[in-house]
């Protein structure tokens, strides 16, 4: 658990959690061994006509992320993390850095199937 | 306004022509404050009734068309062979692609050894965000011919959450796609509550219990309305029964009333107008609001 | 048209919105078309038509859609076929390929790019066609799968289980996206409903707008005709698209209809006025340069 995406709308520690994930705006990367943050932005994923949760698995992976904190997660989507090996927590904290404190508290659990019918 | 606090409610009919959109407007001038999602399309009429000021016009461009450039085509014929959607024709020496059926899956543009086709973006239609007298409104047209609508609903129910978050708005009423395909999916998924409008026809009954299943796969919560139902009484004892048992909550009918038409003419929702078929909506919109 | 020449013609009856009745002008057109005819039920989201018919059906055969498999053993990961997808149909994650058959249109590139042969393709169910004979009626009937929402391959296996030699009827679904443009293709005539209404009109306007992108003679069957309030001959006549049929707006064919029968089959007058349209559509593909 290294490099760990939230889904979000904003650009730092401080913003909403997105509850989606496919059409989420963007990703904030937080490196849990530099303590650093980035943002992808989820440009791909929110523009596909469909399989926008596909797209954004895809571009996590790409990214080299090893653990995903979001709302909900789509069956399409936990697919390809899971066979990516990327672990998914389900988490409705409200902020980021609230999600972040759950997940390195070890309050949250990883989810061993998608916890919503995909919709796209 | 935070997002969680915002309901979305989504106004569906599978079949067409029941009155889905004359009772969205009804909703959008009985709501107090509420973004109104023009998701109907293919066949957007909601604007004809609420007489939209457009404020913002966007471009629609969703997915890809293969197109071939003529000077550098060796007709070769290669890509109509590789072609699954007859999209390509060959017209005397040359090949032609039809824009209509082209599906955009770029093989064409893959596999052509003189690289002589292009695959670029494609415009679909155009969205629109308007003031109108029931509030703000978001609406879309679609191209002629045009694909892809169930991205163009997901735009605008995207486009009217912003709205209803910026204007601090606590309620989405989208007029729904007809069927049951991509974009009724589209409209439907995650939305706080579908309300089905219906006839008490066969085909009614039939679309409706079609209707009820998709729902009820994306988990969303279902109420049903029985429009003109003095047409047939006994057709709509049993459409009511039928929504019960799929466990939909039951509205108050709404009688054959022309007025629906009248109001049309003047380009007003039943409600704006003294008619026994807008008091059946005002009814209606009671129980609603207490479902959301 | 590249129809063949031995093909009949095939004559589809569409409008821009649903609710207009284009049903009920194609079962009692087929009805009282006066030789053996061909009906399709192309609305494959909500397929009405044998709910009026009650024919019985053969054993439907399924509509299949091609989509790829992947042998893990060849697969190298290159990602090729991830690459190609322009509908996420297939994803190459690692050194694994996933296939989401839901999200494929079945165009066959990934297989097609594939350097080391690991994709092959298989059939996967999206639907069914049937058929049924009732009178003089074929009856050819697509069903979407729930779920499903991928609508052009299911109506283009409708239009192949059509016979060449007889004429046939296609019913469309509402609107004038994706699924409509699939029910024209090949075609040689379109039939448009519409009402006297302001949502009628300017759904009309749409729909012939498709008719003229596609090249396709049209004309017009105007139902619950009353008073033209809107202007609905004047625009016929500027456009010149014949009125074919005015049907009355009269509450006894809402009822027969809500009862599952031919308004043509219950009162002789209605039977008539269906018989001269049939009438009429022949001579019209006759001038349109088609063989009746």
């Amino acid at each position: 658990m290294t490099t760990i995406a939230f889904t979000t709308a904003g650009h730092d520690l401080t913003a909403a959690l997105d509850p989606r994930f496919g059409r989420a705006a963007n990703f904030l990367i937080y490196d849990a061994v530099q303590k650093s943050i980035r943002i992808i932005e989820n440009q791909q994923g929110r523009s596909a006509a469909q399989g926008a949760g596909i797209q954004a698995a895809e571009t996590l992976v790409r990214a080299g992320v090893d653990t995903l904190v979001t709302g909900h997660c789509g069956p399409k989507a936990f697919k390809v993390l899971d066979v990516a090996g990327v672990k998914v927590f389900n988490c409705s904290a409200a902020t980021v850095d609230q999600a972040l404190n759950e997940l390195l508290a070890d309050r949250l659990t990883a989810a061993e199937r998608s916890d919503v019918e995909g919709h796209w | 306004m935070s997002k969680e606090h915002i309901r979305e409610l989504v106004v569906l009919s599978g079949k067409g022509g029941t009155g889905k959109t004359s009772i969205t407007a009804s909703f959008a001038l009985l709501a107090d404050k509420a973004v109104l999602a023009d998701c109907d399309v293919d066949a957007a009429d909601l604007h004809l009734l609420l007489t939209p000021m457009v404020e913002q016009r966007h471009a629609f461009m969703s997915g890809n068309e293969a197109v071939i450039r003529q000077q550098d085509c060796t007709a070769c014929g290669v890509c109509m062979d590789s072609c699954r959607f007859d999209a390509i024709r060959r017209d005397g020496a040359a090949y032609r692609i039809d824009p209509v059926a082209c599906e955009g899956c770029s093989v064409c543009y893959r596999i052509c050894p003189a690289k002589a086709i292009d695959f670029p973006e494609r415009v679909c239609g155009e969205w629109m965000v308007s003031s109108t007298r029931s509030g703000p409104m978001v609406h879309a047209q679609l191209g002629v011919a045009a694909e892809n609508s169930g991205k163009l609903v997901t735009m605008v129910r995207e486009q009217a959450w912003t709205v209803a978050v910026d204007k601090r708005l606590p309620l989405i009423i989208s007029d729904g796609p007809p069927g049951i395909g991509c974009p009724v999916i589209a409209s439907l998924s995650g939305v706080s509550l579908a309300v089905v409008i219906t006839e008490p026809t066969v085909s009614g009954l039939h679309d409706l219990q079609r209707l009820l299943a998709l729902a009820r796969h994306f988990s969303v919560p279902t109420a049903v309305c029985v429009n003109k139902w003095d047409i047939n009484p006994q057709q709509t004892e049993r459409i009511e029964a039928a929504a019960e048992a799929a466990g939909a909550a039951i509205l108050e009918r709404i009688r054959y009333d022309r007025s629906v038409t009248q109001a049309q003419l003047q380009q007003k929702a039943v409600v704006e107008l003294d008619a026994a078929a807008g008091n059946d909506i005002r009814v209606i919109w009671k129980q609603v609001t207490e479902l959301l | 048209m590249e129809a063949s020449g031995k093909r009949s013609y095939r004559i589809a009856v569409a409008s821009g919105k649903g609710g207009t009745g284009k049903t009920t002008v194609a079962l009692n057109l087929a009805a009282m078309f006066g030789e053996p005819v061909q009906l399709a039920d192309c609305d494959v989201e909500e397929p009405n038509i044998n709910l009026f018919l009650r024919c019985d059906q053969l054993v439907p055969p399924e509509v299949a859609m091609l989509v790829p498999q992947v042998d893990p053993r060849h697969c190298n990961g290159c990602g090729a076929c991830g690459e190609l997808c322009q509908f996420r149909g297939i994803v190459a994650i690692g050194s694994r390929a996933l296939v989401f058959p839901e999200l494929c249109h079945g165009c066959g590139g990934c297989a097609l790019v594939c350097p080391s042969g690991a994709i092959t393709e298989r059939p996967h169910r999206i639907g069914t066609v049937s058929t049924g004979q009732s009178g003089i009626i074929r009856l050819v009937e697509g069903r979407l799968e729930v779920g499903v929402s991928l609508v052009p391959p299911v109506i283009r296996a409708v239009r192949e289980q059509l016979l060449d030699d007889l004429p046939a009827i296609l019913d469309a679904p509402p609107g004038t996206s994706c699924p409509v443009v699939a029910t024209l293709r090949e075609c040689d005539y379109l039939l448009l409903v519409t009402d006297p209404t302001p949502f009628g009109l300017h759904d009309l306007k749409l729909a012939v707008a498709l008719a003229r992108e596609l090249n396709l003679a049209c004309g017009v069957v105007v139902n619950r005709a009353g008073e033209d309030l809107v202007g609905l001959h004047g625009y016929c006549r500027s456009e010149n698209i014949p009125i074919l049929l005015s049907l009355p707006d009269d509450r006894q064919i809402a009822e027969v209809l809500s009862r599952g029968e031919l308004v043509a089959r219950v009162f002789p007058e209605y039977g008539l006025m269906f018989a001269e349209l049939a009438a009429k559509l022949k001579q019209q593909l006759a001038a349109a340069g088609g063989t009746p």
